[in-house]
């Protein structure tokens, strides 16, 4: 394993629980398509935003069950 | 009805057939498709003879490919037959991808100017193969063209490789130094050595139709995302030579293959898509895609090249392109070693560097598809999300993927390159191929610097060029040398300067570069680039 690059100490400082409860508060009242729908867009907006591959290798890596991927994943 | 008419090739009874042994070919080339022509076209003007035989008497039966990259028409200039293909073809270098009813994103695949050929050229693949035909009979010494002859059975023993014809006059065995396989997906020679592809297969069905219509659409590649006139995920729209225009319509994983062939299906939904102008089609076909190869296009005296090694899906028009890229590689190469003048071991070089290339084609074109055809509902998710966030954050459209289109292959990092030690800036390091800048000859005409490049090694010198060993044809630019830099863009382009000179392969990419070489340098560089180990 090379140097580890995400961040897996705590980095929220004090906006922890606010920024839990606003994520929560962003998914009331949407159905589950719809909650999907925008977990998906966050996910596109932060990778963009980190725009740094290794950091997003590991945290796929690290949110990946650990069963191993398909080999044909391209 | 077809509108293109294909000339009929007779059968010309070979000499095999009445007991007499035919020559000792160099090259036997088996399928008359566009990569077995330019191979043996490529052979030809390095001098090495050879034979193609092909099972068919006529050119494609449908247009199939249809678009032709920046770099197969160079490649094709140095076959001799670019300038045709360019005059007859639809030239474009715009895309512009839509989602339901509105514009995404539209890509420009050639946004800067100073280069002789445009990014695309849409050109029917009947019309390739009978221009690549015409311009093989200008080789009548060096080019047999076998029609009706179908291969049955090929191998090899350990000094020559043989295949098995047969025609409709009867079957005769040919043995060449060489086999190239060039026939199609389907390759009789790759089942015969019992080799098999690996990779992976798509069930989406797709329509592909050519359609007559006397509109002037323009000449840009349209592509849709869950098109408003049609059910299914996608739908294409791009535009051909004789006003026929090129429709794909995705139909998804359960559709009938031979039901959606029927006319009476195919009509209504083109009507959907064009409204009420007149029109006809020319022809229909249903087709599901593969993204797989060959693990080795090299077998001893056999070589495959083309769909035969290596087939895509046509998102991104990487599959004739990968094939006419796989002859640039192959053909100096085999006559080298033909010729004597370089070892076995360089063909292996032609294994490694395609691969490569086809790798790179496998990767982008099953990306496509897979955002095409979302295999799971977060996939779908994903894909849906990535449309919608175009259309409001700029970052997005360039996630959408309706194929990366077909770009030149680099070899950079490979082991006919010799390991830069200049300081030398820009993108053209060894292993690239070379980008062309307009030029001004000795006459005071212009011209284009890929037309001074290929068919034998270059010393590309910049300024004065000392001396350069044989086997090296010298090209200076600039003071009182070959070429003229009018615009400034060969210099920007190569970051050239007095003393800076490049090392180019026959198949236009660099060998080297350096700072004043000396000859002992350049030489060096020279046996490296046709495959001596010890260099
Ligand atoms: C719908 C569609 C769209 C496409 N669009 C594009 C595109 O826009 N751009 C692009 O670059 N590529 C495109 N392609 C891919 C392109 O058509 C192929 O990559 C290309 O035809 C490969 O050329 P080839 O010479 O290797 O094989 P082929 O063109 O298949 O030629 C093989 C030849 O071998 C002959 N043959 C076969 N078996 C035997 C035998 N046993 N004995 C003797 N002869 C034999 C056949 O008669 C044929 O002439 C598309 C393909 C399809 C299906």
């Amino acid at each position: 394993m090379t140097d580890p690059t995400l961040t897996t100490t705590w980095n929220l400082g004090t906006d922890g629980d606010d920024l839990y409860a606003r994520l929560m508060a962003a998914h009331e009242g949407l159905t589950d398509d719809e909650s999907a729908r925008l977990n998906v867009r966050l996910v596109l907006l932060l990778m963009n935003h980190i725009g740094d591959r290794a950091v997003l290798e590991e945290a796929i890596a690290a949110a990946r069950p650990s069963r191993p991927e398909p080999t044909n994943a391209t | 009805m077809p509108r293109y008419r294909s000339p009929v090739f007779p059968f010309v009874r070979p000499p095999e057939l009445d007991g007499r042994a035919g020559r000792r070919w160099p090259v036997a080339i088996v399928g008359a498709g566009p990569v077995g022509l330019a191979a043996a076209i490529d052979l030809a003007l390095a001098g090495i003879a050879s034979v193609v035989i092909d099972e068919s008497n006529v050119v494609s039966t449908g247009s199939r490919a249809i678009c032709w990259s920046k770099r197969t028409l160079e490649i094709f200039d140095r076959l001799g037959v670019g300038d045709r293909m360019v005059a007859k073809g639809v030239t474009w270098k715009v895309g512009r991808l839509f989602h339901r009813d509105r514009e995404v994103y539209a890509f420009d695949l050639l946004p800067e100017p100073g280069h002789k050929r445009p990014a695309f050229i849409n050109l029917q693949q009947y019309y390739v193969e009978e221009y690549l035909i015409d311009r093989a009979r200008d080789f009548p010494d060096l080019i047999e063209l076998r029609f009706m002859s179908r291969v049955t059975d090929a191998g090899q023993d350990p000094d020559c490789a043989w295949v098995d014809v047969e025609t409709p006059e009867g079957k005769y065995r040919l043995a060449a130094d060489y086999v190239i396989a060039c026939d199609g997906v389907r390759s009789t020679v790759r089942r015969s050595l019992g080799l098999d592809f690996i990779g992976r297969a798509f069930e989406e069905r797709f329509l592909i139709t050519d359609v007559e219509m006397a509109v002037e659409f323009p000449s840009e590649r349209w592509f849709w995302f869950e098109p408003p006139f049609h059910d299914g995920q996608s739908a294409l729209l791009h535009k051909q030579p004789d006003n026929i225009y090129r429709i794909d319509l995705q139909l998804g994983s359960g559709a009938d293959p031979e039901e959606e062939r029927r006319p009476e299906r195919v009509i209504p939904r083109i009507r959907a898509m064009v409204g009420e102008r007149p029109f006809e089609v020319d022809w229909i076909s249903v087709y599901s895609f593969q993204c797989r190869r060959l693990a080795r296009f090299v077998h001893d005296r056999v070589i495959f090249a083309g769909d035969s090694a290596h087939i895509v899906s046509p998102f991104g028009a990487r599959g004739g392109n990968g094939g006419i890229q796989d002859v640039d590689n192959l053909c100096w190469k085999l006559a080298t070693v033909l010729k004597g003048e370089g070892p076995p071991a360089l063909l292996e070089t032609y294994n490694t560097e395609r691969v490569h290339g086809a790798d790179e084609n496998i990767l982008n074109s099953a990306r496509a598809t897979s955002f095409m055809t979302p295999k799971s509902r977060m996939e779908h998710l994903f894909r849906d999300e990535v449309l919608a966030l175009a259309s409001t954050h700029p970052f997005a459209r360039q996630l959408v993927n309706s194929g990366r289109l077909s770009r030149p292959c680099s070899l950079a990092g490979f082991s006919l390159g010799t390991a830069e030690t200049s300081d030398l800036g820009g993108t053209m390091v060894p292993g690239a191929p070379c980008l062309d800048a307009p030029v001004r000859g000795a006459n005071g005409e212009d011209g284009w610097l890929l037309d001074h490049l290929g068919g034998s090694f270059i010393a590309l010198g910049f300024g004065a060029l000392a001396s350069t060993p044989p086997g090296v044809r010298g090209l200076t630019v600039g003071g009182s040398g070959d070429l003229q830099d009018p615009q400034g863009l060969l210099a920007a382009r190569y970051d050239g300067a007095p003393s800076v000179v490049y090392l180019i392969r026959p198949d236009q990419h660099v060998a080297a570069r350096f700072r004043e070489p000396t000859v002992a340098e350049i030489s060096r560089a020279l046996a490296r680039a046709q495959g001596s180990s010890n260099a």
